[in-house]
């Protein structure tokens, strides 16, 4: 928007934010600092109580503890109507009885701002509706009706925009567009943007910070590449995109940690190691596996675990496979299908292979399953008092 | 190359024939119940018909049942009998009066039981539904017993167009209360919070809102309301002294005669209230219609 | 990046600020903070409307058929005397009034049940785009005043009418007529509440998912299985809603008797009604103003335990 400067805007901040309903709290003792100017996202499974925050952002929810700044402007005890935060809701909140012109004007009329019908249209060229602005918004499909929800939050120039999974509702090929808009958007006109969403590949697309949710707090939170790489919890390592892990017990500290599982030894970095204990799990992601067939062919210096290959799903781009590690433990590895000869089948004996440097290390305490969607394939049913009792973990229940 | 192919003889030898007798029998058993619904529609609109038609006739005698000859002379001289327009008149007036009063009273009840959390809400649930399952009889004979208790020393509460307005307003209320209670609990709170997320405080948010998209609702409960009260009989009988309203004035003619001229009130009431209904269904459908 | 000032700066702010737990009443729709009062104040005007104008007239009712005359004159009025004879006075005196309205309305809701279910079925799963258009046809009538409709029966149903010419011809009548009997009378008691039948009946079907029916027919089911077992069930509420609304005003309903029947006819209603207009013996038609509704009370009790609904609006 060339006419009007970019926006001062300031950080955000949540302080000891709590909601409880009855006994349980759906977001619990939870802070944290947006930093002005960002796109956030808060990603989490369903009841985590990422909406719950978002809406307490907003003053449609009241918290039962906490405080919410902007800068240094109490708002926790404003009504929704005095924030300046404005709301791109999941169901777009469209009103119904008024065209999409009247919609859009809608904040700037309450205000009572003045050059309304110039904002207005220049707000609809921004997201290529023009033509539109007298229909209802029953008569727009849905990518359309998300655009003018878009409009209509963004032409008040909130400090924050707040948008609550504003794309679950659209077909794949136009949420991958509107992502891109919307980023686009953020860029040009500068003010923070918080997202809400439960699909993390969306998150990491868009977010220059991500916070991860369980049950009411943050798991962790950071950039999308640090959360991916190093995460700290397997909560966050299932959460975001897919883990193998194998708990362990680390034999040697120093410039290189070394853990012993299964009579198998594994290295990794010591900043990628999240906790203090001794008990650890070895984690990999399944694309930084290299399937081999000879230990002889792996480079040196890389963690190795042989295997025989239990499934192999052919996916366009990749395949992925189920390997059975020695201890019965079922390992998910990606590999890109570069080469059409030679792909290993059901039954094939390979070894798998990874970069000590793309190893993270959690705490052995940590639910395996933790973060993983109750339907999708668990990666061995497996927790810490099995490996304290030397037991091995059971294969993968079905697929 | 295709696997699987049609054996030609089949394409050759066309199916039986029906015949029409079979065919036609087959139309009828498949659209019985299309059949059946027009036919109790007629069954429904028989006497409407009749109203109508025989606001057309010229009685032989006092007694308008049988038909006699075409005249438009009921149409042209509508109150000839002066006292059917009055009591159309009364009638009319208490009805604007109490849709007014009982769509107010009613719409406020029904936002209190959507809008709002309040201890006594099933004891207030069952007070506004139990005059809706209450006889007439009953209802109107309680409220004649309440009136005569009114008296103090000479005075005695008179029974008059007061009464009848009191008796009105109070069975009107419920069916208002249901009526806007289910558009409400239809209407998107998020709606209301999209407003306040915009800047729209409470009063805003009701007036470009919730009002506009309650109107519908409001609306049909006060047509209900007042053809409700206009059409009252049993109720208004018993608390009415010497008033006479457009239904008691029929009820008074009936043994004597009911004179053409009802009829022409009654088709007018009739096609009135259709064709308000009929535009209100147009114009919502209209505002609903898609267009890509 | 987490708790921007020191963890006990923060603390301390917030135990001076008072953010405990959440205050008062939130509402239901919006979830937004209302005020405590509201809803009492949108509640006074039309409750205490229902309460002087509803709840009192029945306990005006209720005492004024406990008076007895002051003397034999009916002039000189009644006085409260606990006189509870009144009722089995009442009941002695006009209990067959009392069974036949109960009859001719048990009837007549019957009727009414067999004749609306096919037509609110055929607009909840036929009616398609037409059903908004069908709905307003089914109510439309009721825009004719309800009297001289009821009077149009006497036109339709007239001895020397189309009707009872054919009627007679396949001598079907008993009594070579229809007005002037009970078949005319309950006829225009099922005609006059039948929209009280077909919409609640017709609000249970829509809810019904059509591919409930789909699935039983691909589960063996014959239309009529599927109809007993699937369809009927699911309808109840609407049936239980519908006999109600259509039985209680019926029971009370004697314009119908009055309009089309004969002397041999008359409903209880009609009693209630002379004894207050003609005869002003007040506290004997309190008593049987006060038994009809305690009678329907009972049986809506009795029928509504039986059904195993209780949630009807």
């Amino acid at each position: 928007m060339a006419t009007e400067a970019v926006k001062q805007v300031e950080d955000l901040h949540l302080v000891r934010l709590t909601k409880r309903y009855g006994d349980h709290a759906a977001v619990d003792d939870l802070s944290l600092t947006i930093p002005a100017g960002s796109f956030f996202a808060l990603i989490g499974p369903s009841g985590c109580g990422k909406t719950t925050t978002l809406r307490m952002v907003a003053g449609l929810e009241v918290p039962t503890v906490g405080m919410i700044r902007v800068g240094d402007r109490d708002i926790t005890a404003l009504r929704p109507y005095k924030r300046p935060v404005n709301t791109v809701f999941q169901s777009y909140a469209l009103f119904p009885h008024m065209d999409i012109f009247e919609n859009v004007a809608f904040g700037l009329r309450r205000r009572g701002e003045k050059n309304v019908d110039a904002k207005v249209n220049e707000m609809l060229e921004l997201v290529e509706l023009t033509p539109m602005a007298r229909r209802k918004p029953a008569q727009m499909s849905g990518g359309q009706q998300q655009r003018v929800a878009v409009a209509r939050a963004l032409i008040n120039r909130p400090d924050v925009l707040l948008l609550d999974e504003p794309l679950g509702a659209l077909d794949l090929k136009l949420r991958r567009q509107m992502q891109i808009e919307l980023k686009r958007i953020q860029t040009e006109v500068g003010i923070t943007f918080v997202h809400v969403t439960h699909d993390q590949e969306e998150a990491m697309t868009m977010a220059d910070t991500i916070a991860v949710m369980n049950s009411g707090k943050i798991e962790q939170m950071g950039a999308p590449q640090e959360i991916y790489d190093t995460p700290h919890t397997a909560f966050s390592a299932n959460f975001l995109g897919q883990s193998n892990m194998i708990p362990g017990e680390i034999v040697e500290r120093g410039d290189v940690i070394t853990v012993r599982a299964f009579g198998q030894v594994f290295t990794l970095a010591p900043e990628k190691l999240h906790t203090d204990s001794d008990r650890v799990i070895v984690g990999v992601r399944p694309e930084k596996l290299q399937l081999t067939r000879e230990a002889a062919e792996v480079p040196s210096g890389r963690n190795m675990v042989a295997g025989v290959i239990t499934d192999a799903s052919f996916v366009g781009v990749s395949t992925q496979f189920l390997v059975a590690a020695p201890w019965g433990q079922e390992l998910i590895a990606f590999e890109q299908n570069m080469s059409a000869d030679d792909r290993p089948v059901v039954g094939d004996e390979v070894i798998l292979s990874w970069e000590p440097s793309h190893t993270f290390g959690l705490d052995g305490g940590e639910n395996l399953n933790a973060g993983i969607d109750g339907d999708l394939l668990e990666v061995g049913h497996y927790t810490a008092t099995d490996a304290e009792a030397g037991l091995a973990p059971t294969p993968a229940v079905g697929g | 190359m295709a696997t699987s192919q049609i054996d030609p003889a089949l394409l050759e030898a066309p199916p039986a024939a029906e015949s029409g007798l079979q065919r036609g029998l087959r139309w009828i058993r498949e659209n019985s119940l299309a059949i059946y619904s027009g036919l109790a529609l007629i069954y429904m609109f028989l006497p409407v018909a009749i109203v109508v038609l025989f606001s057309f006739n010229s009685p032989a005698g006092r007694q308008n049942t049988q038909w006699n000859e075409f005249s438009l002379d009921a149409w042209r001289n509508i109150c000839k009998d002066p006292t059917i327009c009055q009591s159309v008149g009364v009638s009319v007036t208490i009805a604007l009066v109490a849709t007014l009063v009982g769509t107010i009273l009613g719409t406020m009840i029904a936002f209190a039981l959507v809008r709002h959390r309040f201890r006594g809400r099933s004891s207030t649930n069952l007070l506004i539904f139990l005059p809706m399952a209450t006889p007439e009889v009953v209802l109107g004979s309680a409220l004649l017993a309440l009136f005569l208790n009114m008296y103090w020393g000479d005075w005695q509460m008179p029974l008059g167009p007061w009464t009848i307005l009191i008796a009105h307003i109070m069975f009107v209320i419920s069916f208002v209360v249901v009526t806007v209670k289910a558009r409400l609990s239809g209407l998107d709170p998020r709606l209301e919070q999209a407003a306040m997320d915009l800047y729209a405080d409470e009063r805003a948010t009701f007036r470009y809102v919730t009002l506009p998209l309650v109107a519908p609702g409001i609306l049909g409960a006060a047509l209900l309301a007042f053809s409700l009260s206009f059409d009252d009989f049993i109720i208004t009988n018993f608390n009415s002294g010497s008033t006479v309203t457009f239904p008691m004035y029929i009820w008074g003619a009936a043994q004597r005669g009911i004179p053409p001229q009802v009829n022409v009130i009654a088709s007018i009431m009739f096609f009135g209230a259709l064709g308000i209904v009929i535009i209100g269904q147009i114009l919502s459908a209209r505002r609903k219609r898609t267009r890509t | 990046m987490q708790v921007p000032a020191s963890a006990s700066a923060v603390d301390t702010y917030l135990a001076d600020t008072q953010m405990v737990d959440t205050p008062g009443p939130v509402s239901p729709g919006t979830g937004l903070p209302t005020k405590r009062s509201t809803p009492y104040w949108l509640l006074l005007p039309g409750m205490a409307w229902l309460a002087i104008f509803f709840v009192i007239p029945l306990v005006s009712l209720f005492s004024t058929s406990l008076q007895s005359p002051v003397s034999d004159n009916p002039d000189d009025g009644f006085y409260f005397n606990w006189d509870f004879a009144n009722y089995s006075e009442a009941l002695s005196r006009y209990g067959e009034q009392f069974l036949r309205s109960f009859v001719y309305a048990g009837i007549a809701t019957f009727l009414a049940l067999a004749i609306a279910y096919p037509l609110a079925y055929f607009i909840a799963f036929k009616g398609g785009r037409w059903k908004a258009l069908l709905l307003v046809l089914i109510v439309a009538p009721f825009f004719a005043s309800f009297l001289i409709r009821t009077y149009a029966w006497k036109t339709i149903l007239a001895d020397q009418g189309f009707v009872v010419e054919i009627l007679n011809a396949l001598s079907l009548l008993p009594q070579d007529r229809i007005l002037n009997t009970p078949l005319a009378v309950i006829t225009g008691i099922t005609y006059n509440f039948l929209p009280f039948m077909i919409l609640p009946l017709y609000a249970a079907l829509d809810k019904i998912d059509p591919r409930l029916a789909e699935a039983g027919a691909d589960l063996y089911a014959t239309p009529f299985t599927t109809f007993r077992k699937v369809i009927w069930p699911l309808s109840l509420p609407g049936v239980v809603a519908g006999t109600l609304l259509t039985f209680i005003p019926a029971a009370g309903d004697y314009i119908n008797a009055k309009l089309l029947g004969s002397t041999n006819d008359r409903m209880i209603g009609s009693v209630i009604d002379s004894q207050f207009i003609i005869v002003r013996d007040y506290p004997i038609a309190s008593a049987l103003s006060f038994l009809l509704m305690a009678a329907i009370l009972a049986l809506v009790f009795i029928y509504v335990r039986r059904a195993g609904t209780e949630d009807l609006l």
